[in-house]
């Protein structure tokens, strides 16, 4: 049963995430570009404030697969590689902490893109 | 010579349409004036490798249609003046490359349509030109992929936001003696209006002013009444931008002129079960609309004075991204029917 | 004409469509939350089978962005996200699709400068402004000695 909740908790923390980035595409007209980058950068700053921990150890996927999460995972990670090598962690930290999200995300990309074409949307 | 009042200019050539043609893609030939047009691709991409070169294509049959229906061949063409939407205007270029006809490039945005054939009327008028053809084209996937985002992104578009058409129209307009054909009596180009839209996704609002002055400054002119015309069509206003121009109407000059009033981007498409939002957009949009059904009508009797305003939103993806607000325009050309 | 640009502002708010804000936050919500639930499930999943925390979720990332990018090169994503708006958007599946369209729809000008070029056109912003906001958090921690 307690997959279920956890099922759960995740679908409302992932959901209500996703209201607040509704509310701010039809309120502000900000175009989506702006506010995946304000996700992300909010993200970092929750993660690096400690902030969003513990939104992650009760939301599980519900926080880490939202670009937030994404940002949170940054934070971490540059944090962690801060401590391991010093301040060449705080260069090499980001990019590592995002590299499986751009890489699986760049390999699809190359791939489909052999096969596949975009289509009229008449 | 051409006669002038103010900035009308009352040709004494008239010039008639000779021939008209409208081509489409699959999603105007399903909408309400699917039956008009002279032919339907339903497969837009036309064999294409690219969007850029669908449309292209998508220009060439209209002008081969218009060359068909006409009877003429195109050496008898004197000048095609002709646009689009994409950069550079490659639409009608490369569409128009192996005619071997003298070509005219214009930009004007939406308002296209109403450009060439001002242009093309002028050019008759100087008498240095028998036959001129005025044509235009859009592609929805090419005007998405240049002003919007690639075609599989997934976004949502705002209720005023208008879905571009995919259709090419050309007419084939010169010195002709059947009183058949409808002919353009007068024209007037318009004047940039910009009254701070900023909304891309509001192209209606944007342009709606830049129709108003037009159609104003013309029947000053002219000293006639919306009244005076069967029709007044906009190009491309849709539900935002023809509620604006009514409302304009309404408020400088005490005018109601949703009676005689119709806008190419309501006719297109059926709002409710296409999916497009305020209506449709693109230079095709009124391009389609007037090389078919109207030209079509004013043939057969059903209408013999209308004002065509094609309206045009004068910004690019660079102006956008400066914050500058969208420039409107909107061109105007009396058309009529009889001796 | 009379009008000025404050009243024709006001005048054109007037005359546009909203939104509908409620349904389009409840659409976001349910697939919003359908996405992550998945995810969570996966995460179970992975997590089962003695993976640590750190690498079930890489995984559960890149499971996600593979199935976002088969349904953007099948055409069907986008007919999804219309509906689901942020719900689509906002988890990595936004990230994903916003890089594989602009692969797909670039194609025509080339491998290298079409695909490739134009594959971080939407997506480099996020990177950029992301990564930049963690290494300065790594110089900040460095530098005051927070870590």
């Amino acid at each position: 049963m307690e997959i279920f909740l956890d099922i759960l908790k995740a679908f409302l923390v992932g959901g209500l995430i996703c209201i607040v980035g509704q509310l701010l595409i039809d309120f502000t007209k900000m175009t989506p570009g702006k506010v995946l980058v304000l996700f992300v950068v909010i993200g970092v700053v929750l993660g690096a404030l400690g902030l969003y921990e513990p939104i992650a150890k009760w939301g599980g996927a519900g926080a880490t697969v939202p670009l937030t999460g994404f940002g949170y995972n940054l934070a971490k990670g540059t944090k962690a590689a801060v401590i391991e090598k010093g301040l060449l962690g705080a260069v090499s930290g980001p990019f590592s902490a995002a590299g499986v999200g751009i890489m699986v995300a760049v390999l699809s990309g190359l791939v489909v893109s052999l096969f596949a074409k975009p289509k009229d949307k008449g | 010579m051409a006669e002038r009042k103010g900035k009308t200019i009352i040709l004494q050539s008239k010039p008639r349409f000779i021939g008209n043609a409208a081509v489409v893609g699959k999603k105007e030939g399903e909408g309400p004036l699917g039956k008009e047009f002279d032919e339907v691709f339903t497969d837009t991409t036309m064999g294409e490798d690219s969007w850029e070169k669908s449309e292209s294509l998508l220009l060439k049959k209209a002008v081969e249609k218009v060359l068909q229906k006409s009877a003429a061949d195109k050496s008898e063409v004197d000048m095609i003046c002709s646009g689009d939407l994409l950069n550079q205007c490659i639409g009608s270029s490369f569409g128009i490359r192996d005619f071997n006809i003298p070509f005219c490039g214009v930009y004007g945005a939406c308002s296209t349509m109403a450009l060439s054939l001002c242009i093309a009327s002028l050019m008759i008028e100087s008498g240095g030109f028998e036959r001129c053809i005025a044509a235009t084209s859009s592609h929805f996937c090419s005007a998405e992929k240049q002003f919007r985002k690639p075609l599989e992104y997934g976004g949502q578009r705002p209720p005023s936001a208008q879905w571009t058409v995919t259709g090419a129209g050309a007419a084939l307009i010169g010195k002709n003696q059947s009183t058949v054909s409808p002919y353009i009596d007068k024209i007037h180009m318009g004047t940039i209006q910009d009254f701070g839209i900023t909304d891309s996704n509001n192209m209606g609002a944007a342009m709606a002013p830049a129709a108003k002055k037009t159609i104003s400054d013309f029947l000053r002119d002219t000293g006639t009444k919306p009244s005076d015309y069967d029709m007044i069509l906009t190009g491309d206003l849709g539900s935002v931008g023809s509620e604006l121009l009514h409302q304009l109407f309404l408020r400088e000059d005490g005018l109601d002129i949703s009676a005689v009033h119709k806008d190419c981007g309501l006719m297109i498409y059926d709002r409710e079960s296409q999916d497009v939002h305020a209506g449709g957009s693109g230079c095709g949009c009124s391009g389609t609309v007037l090389c078919s059904y109207i030209l079509n009508s004013m043939r057969a009797g059903k209408f013999s004075n209308i004002l065509f305003i094609a309206t045009g939103a004068l910004m690019s993806t660079v102006s956008s991204l400066q914050g500058e607000s969208i420039p409107g325009i909107a061109h105007l050309l009396n058309i009529r029917k009889g001796e | 004409m009379s009008i000025s640009k404050e009243e024709y502002d006001s005048m054109a708010k007037k005359a546009s469509p909203n939104s509908p804000v409620f349904l389009d936050c409840v659409k976001a919500f349910l697939f919003g939350g359908a996405i992550c639930a998945f995810g969570e499930g996966l995460m179970q999943w992975f997590t089962g089978t003695a993976m640590t925390l750190e690498e079930s979720r890489a995984l559960t990332t890149s499971v996600l962005i593979i199935i976002t990018a088969l349904l953007t090169a099948f055409g069907v994503f986008d007919t999804i996200a219309k509906h689901a708006g942020a719900g689509t958007m906002v988890p990595i599946t936004g990230f994903a699709n916003s890089i594989v369209c602009a692969a797909l729809e670039f194609q025509t000008e080339g491998r290298i400068l079409g695909t490739a070029a134009q594959m971080f056109s939407i997506a480099g912003p996020v990177i950029v402004f992301g990564c930049s906001a963690a290494s300065l958090y790594g110089f900040i921690i460095y530098f005051f000695g927070l870590y």
